[in-house]
């Protein structure tokens, strides 16, 4: 992690959401969804930037990052891969089919492929009950995936 | 002020509003058993995270059971803190504590004086109830300190000590459920954060998570060993906290009973660390004497106060905190390691063997000692001056593994070949400590005069630092002590503004009660 060096341009794109929000620690919150959503996740070199401008512990950001499972300090995949655990999904055999994921990827909960390819999470119920188990792609939605159609989704995606 | 009525276990009292019913109880005798509450007078910060839940207790008309530690009192408040409800409760509790504890009570260096220990205890818990998986954590050694997270019952004490008093952030909670910790940033090692080794949180924390470095079997080793020659160092505090150790009133000066059981034990010889401390408080004085000067004769390059770097810990958030001020500090060495580097040289010498064969143990109340003696600038060719420092605790265990009777040994006096200690060192790890030592060998320099009495006293308002000012035939010359880390903050952002009046300032990492 501590080889990824963040533009210039980023680190002040950073500060300045810090200081939209006064430079208060108690915005901390606010101020990693801001940054995430601008870079995806929270590597550690922009958690250490924000807890100067906040004037706060890294410890204590990283407190705050790790406990919201929201934010992340890993990169997305090109393709994030979220199965939902939604009750009706989970019920429906949502676990089985994120296991398969997990074997072909090779990657636990949380993670991306080595290639950057593909990241693998999990959700909330997302409002598609009827279609449960259901998986998303990016923003396509694959609804009644089998442990035997996972192979055939991330297909789709390595081709491409 | 308007008090309120309440009652507690049946008895009735008057108190303030704002009171806990923890501290209502306290006041009429009734303890309620508490672990990860915690109240500094000191500071008057209290950690109540209100996360352990063994204070519980029955408030009448309230559904639920109250947390005492964290529930204020009301106008007409019944209480009751034993009741069968109130004991079955605090049982479970105390059970589930226990169900994710390792039971390593026999093998745990906590052992005797942990308080989850105690408390199970206490409650009679004779079997744990709740068997399921257990939490686990890579475990942390530094030079110092060792984290073994697995007996860490996130009571978050250290997390409040490391960040409210000391403010150097190096512990937080990270992650969340059956997942979290008390951890420093991204989950580094303690030797990768920075943590200065003041090992405040090592005396906070109730259980064996946080515990310091053991070095007594790498001491046995050496003294084992004929081709070495062993020698000792004792801080002037151990002394006094050694006696306890045995059982004897807390006070009680052991020096002599000290001196014979080292030498019982094998070293060759037994130093008094004041030899060395007068040679620091020397230092210390001229330079604070050669800045004064200076200063007075209006060179502005001269950079005041002084600040004396004896304590390890301050050395290392100062380092760490305000790398641009590091002019500041006095360039002296603490008498640690000013005794190392005489030994392993002129001492090594005069015993005329090589310094790989001279073995220097020092005896320190301070954890952060160990971390000291390990820095790269106190060794030469990879061989450290200082080879190992060891606690009062650690003596005491080497005393006990040797089968030496500690309360019947005779008096013996220090050894003295390295020279007599001029006695400016006496007030060393007194009230006054080196600065007051330090002024007072500057004031003589320069009047030509001995000092009577230097009065320390302390500011409204200004609690944590306590002041004297000496006169310097008509220049009043400002000195100061400050304990805790946190007030070493806001003394060096004082410096930084330019509002700092002192000449001198002296900072000790640890409180003064633990
Ligand atoms: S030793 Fe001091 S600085 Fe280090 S973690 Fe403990 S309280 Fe913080
Ligand atoms: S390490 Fe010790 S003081 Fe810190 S939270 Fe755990 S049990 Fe409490
Ligand atoms: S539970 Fe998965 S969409 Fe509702
Ligand atoms: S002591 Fe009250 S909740 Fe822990």
């Amino acid at each position: 992690m501590a080889n990824i060096k963040i533009s210039e341009q980023k680190v002040l794109q950073i500060e300045a959401i810090c200081k939209e929000f006064n430079n208060e620690k108690g915005e901390l919150i606010n101020v990693l969804h801001r940054t995430q959503s601008l870079l995806g996740y929270l590597p550690a070199e922009v958690q250490e930037i924000i807890s100067k401008n906040l004037n706060c512990s890294v410890a204590h950001v990283y407190g705050v990052v790790t406990f919201y499972s929201f934010f992340t300090m890993i990169p997305k995949g090109e393709f994030p891969i979220s199965v939902c655990m939604g009750t009706a999904c989970y019920v429906r055999g949502a676990e089985k089919v994120l296991d398969e994921f997990k074997r072909i990827l090779n990657v636990p909960v949380g993670q991306t492929t080595p290639d950057g390819k593909f990241s693998l999470s999990c959700l909330r119920c997302v409002g598609a009950c009827g279609l449960a188990p259901v998986v998303l792609v990016g923003e396509k939605v694959y609804g009644r995936v089998s442990p035997d159609g996972v192979k055939d989704i991330i297909k789709e995606y390595r081709q491409g | 002020m308007e008090m309120i009525n309440i009652k507690i276990d049946n008895k009735e009292l008057k108190v303030a509003p704002g009171t806990t019913i923890l501290d209502a109880a306290k006041s009429v005798g009734i303890n309620i058993p508490t672990l990860c509450y915690l109240h500094l007078h000191d500071f008057n910060i209290t950690n109540k995270p209100a996360g352990c839940r063994v204070c519980v207790v029955e408030v009448q008309g309230r559904r639920n059971l109250a947390p005492a530690c964290a529930t204020d009192c009301y106008e007409g408040m019944v209480v009751n803190t034993h009741n069968i409800r109130v004991l079955n409760s605090r049982k479970t509790v105390l059970e589930l504590i226990l169900s994710d504890h390792p039971t390593d009570c026999l093998v745990c260096s906590k052992s005797g004086s942990c308080e989850l220990q105690s408390m199970a205890q206490d409650m009679g818990i004779r079997q744990i109830e709740y068997q399921g998986e257990q939490s686990h954590y890579k475990e942390d050694t530094s030079p110092a300190i060792i984290r073994d997270v697995d007996k860490c019952i996130m009571c978050r004490r250290c997390e409040m000590m490391c960040n409210e008093v000391q403010t150097v952030g190096v512990l937080s909670a990270v992650n969340r459920g059956f997942m979290s910790v008390v951890a420093p940033a991204f989950e580094m090692n303690l030797d990768h954060s920075v943590c200065t080794y003041c090992g405040q949180c090592v005396a906070v924390c109730p259980t064996g998570a946080l515990t310091e470095v053991d070095h007594t079997n790498q001491v046995i080793r050496a003294l084992a060993d004929p081709s070495k020659t062993v020698i000792v160092q004792t801080a002037p505090a151990v002394r006094v906290a050694l006696g306890e150790e045995f059982g004897m009133e807390p006070g009680t000066s052991v020096t002599g009973k000290m001196v014979s059981a080292l030498k019982n034990l094998g070293f060759d010889f037994v130093f008094d660390t004041d030899f060395a401390a007068d040679l620091t408080i020397m230092e210390e004085g001229t330079e604070l004497l050669d800045r004064i000067t200076r200063h007075l004769k209006g060179d502005t390059s001269v950079k005041l106060p002084i600040l004396t770097s004896c304590c390890p810990g301050w050395v290392n958030f100062f380092e760490h905190q305000f790398p641009e001020m590091n002019d500041i500090p006095s360039t002296a060495r603490s008498p640690q390691q000013m005794f190392g580097a005489i030994a392993k040289t002129y001492f090594a010498e005069k015993l005329g063997i090589k310094r790989e064969n001279l073995v220097v143990v020092s005896i320190m109340p301070c954890l952060a000692k160990k971390y000291e003696c390990q820095r790269e600038e106190f060794s030469t060719n990879g061989n450290p001056d200082v080879d190992f420092a060891v606690s009062t605790r650690e003596l005491a265990h080497l005393i006990k593994q040797a089968n030496i009777d500690f309360n019947i040994l005779p008096d013996q006096d220090f050894d003295r070949p390295m020279g007599e200690s001029t006695g400016a060192a006496v007030i060393f790890g007194t009230t006054g400590g080196v600065i007051e030592a330090a002024a007072r060998t500057a004031y003589e320099i320069f009047t030509g005069k001995t000092l009577e009495k230097v009065d320390f006293s302390q500011l409204r308002g200004m609690e944590w630092i306590r002041e004297a000012t000496v006169d310097f035939d008509g220049t009043p010359i400002r000195i100061g002590i400050a304990h805790g880390l946190g007030n070493a903050r806001k003394l060096l952002q004082d410096i930084k503004d330019g509002k700092s009046q002192y000449h001198a300032i002296e900072i000790m990492a640890a409180r003064e009660d633990v």
